[in-house]
């Protein structure tokens, strides 16, 4: 039956042709080949955020007197409508979390090298957007801890020189973060932004397929001197059963954690309250907060916020930009480049972890 | 399906693993299908134990008009007669829905969608409504104009 309705359409569309790249494709198989999943799990775990999200959308009513309200009534009075939100906001979560590890492999594999650079790029930014869905999403319920967390989030990018304070009032919807912030978050979590990383993801699906799957350096080094040794597998079916299985772990994992640890709403957002103590933005976003906080207010005649910002800034720039930094192959990687990953992974870590335990 | 006796050794193994499998990814499915299934149906409305609004005050209305109220979730017409009585019914028409009004002129009740006409007491008169209007019961507390379901007799 479904035979016969691919053959029809294949009769029509010829869409084996379509597929033959895909059949033609191969993934290196040597011991860091499990790094090459954690692309397709973000993948996923994006998916689930399209899915969940659009449910929630069904309940959810952005406004300052209305989404604290719609969220609660979705947290109480829909069935199941604390585990849609409790996935959605634990699969966002994780897909920072395995964004971030997919960009550290690509960086530690070295296969954002001549001819990779624009999918590194792609990905970098796809990196941002997902941070800007996390830092936009987050507001939506209209909590206090959001409230502040977007009063200080915004406030960062008033700092930034000339710039900056158009941008916070473009951010803002006016001087203040009021319900035309909360519209407009929204706006750019569930139409601008969804916009753009399915652009981004096309290009750098694309740009991974074209360009084939890279082989770490060594690896690529000892296959050289041992041809025997070099090995590969079809991607389709085996790598993409491999894959799926890696998701229907990732599903598990979401359904424990959401059913386990349900995400709370909070307490409704006061503009006009004051903030509470220990207040601290979401974890992928501690590190920056942390280095702004060690800052002394100020450095040289520079003002340390400014500076902070203006460094974090142009770091993000340097990432962006890192390929381009880097030799061709098949010349040794740049060895500083190395390090620098390797500083910016302890340096994340560690400042994430100071202001994590710091009051 | 060609040749069962030619089946090598391990496939009956081998139709229990998909079977397995197969019923473990369609498990997973369902068990990921009814709770989007039910939480697409929205909770039942909260408000429906509504037996009792105040529609208005004495002297709201002109004699010979009418006004809509809030029963609950729905509607309600509240309407003085030219003769100085009032009448409570329900403001949706038993056509398709629409909310109806009072129209002085013709003094009946009238569903401008699609041209239905009730009597004041609610009877369907000409048009598209298959059944009458919900009549309610109206009495005066002080200068309120109360209104309750009929008692079931």
């Amino acid at each position: 039956m479904i035979a016969a309705i691919l053959r029809w359409l294949d009769e029509r569309l010829h869409l084996d042709d379509l597929i033959a790249p895909f059949r033609h494709k191969t993934v290196p198989v040597h011991r860091l080949t499990y790094w090459y999943f954690f692309g397709g799990i973000t993948l996923f775990l994006f998916g689930v955020q399209v899915i969940t999200g659009i449910l929630l959308l069904l309940y959810y009513n952005a406004g300052a007197n209305e989404a604290f309200e719609s969220v609660q009534y979705i947290m109480t009075k829909v069935r199941y409508g604390w585990l849609i939100r409790s996935i959605h906001s634990w699969s966002a979560n994780l897909m920072i979390l395995t964004a971030f590890a997919h960009m550290f492999s690509v960086l530690f594999l070295k296969a954002y090298r001549k001819p990779r650079e624009l999918t590194w790029v792609s990905g970098m930014l796809l990196l941002f957007l997902v941070m800007g869905f996390g830092f936009s999403g987050y507001l939506l319920p209209w909590n206090t801890l959001a409230f502040f967390a977007t009063k200080v989030g915004t406030a960062m990018v008033g700092q930034v020189p000339i710039v900056g304070q158009p941008m916070m009032i473009f951010l803002r919807g006016g001087p203040q973060v009021t319900g035309a912030t909360l519209i407009r978050f929204f706006g750019f979590h569930v139409a601008v932004l969804p916009g753009l990383v399915v652009v981004l993801i096309s290009i750098h699906l694309f740009l991974v397929q074209r360009l084939g799957m890279s082989v770490p350096p060594k690896i690529e080094a000892e296959w050289v001197e041992n041809p025997s040794a070099r090995r590969e597998m079809k991607f389709f079916p085996n790598f993409l059963l491999r894959e799926m299985m890696a998701w229907y772990v990732a599903i598990g994992v979401l359904g424990a954690l959401a059913a386990i640890f349900p995400w709370n709403l909070g307490v409704k957002a006061d503009p006009f309250g004051s903030a509470p103590a220990g207040i601290k933005p979401e974890w992928y976003f501690l590190f920056m907060y942390q280095t702004l906080k060690v800052i002394p207010s100020k450095v040289w005649f520079v003002d340390g916020e400014v500076l902070g910002i203006v460094g974090c800034g142009l770091a993000g720039l340097l990432w962006l930009l890192l390929p381009f930094f880097d030799s061709e192959p098949p010349s040794r990687p740049k060895r500083w480049i190395t390090g620098l990953a390797i500083f910016a992974l302890m340096y994340v870590a560690g400042m994430s972890a100071y202001g994590f335990l710091a009051k | 399906m060609s040749g069962e006796q030619n089946t090598p050794p391990g496939s009956t193994r081998r139709r229990a693993i998909e079977y397995f499998l197969g019923g473990g990814i369609l498990a997973t499915f369902a068990s990921f299908l009814y709770p989007v299934l039910r939480y697409v149906v929205p909770p039942p409305v909260a408000d429906l134990g509504v037996n009792e609004v105040v529609a208005g005050k004495v002297g709201d209305l002109k004699p010979n008009s009418g006004a809509i109220f809030r029963f609950g979730s729905s509607p309600g017409l509240l309407i003085l007669t030219s003769d100085g009585t009032y009448q409570a019914l329900s403001a949706t028409c038993t056509h398709l829905g629409c909310t109806v009004q009072y129209r002085g002129d013709l003094r009946q009740v009238w569903c401008p969608c699609h041209n239905g006409i009730y009597g004041i007491d609610g009877r369907n008169i000409s048009g598209p409504p298959p059944k009458p209007l919900t009549a309610y019961d109206v009495h005066l507390r002080g200068d309120e104009i109360v209104v309750t379901h009929k008692r079931e007799a």
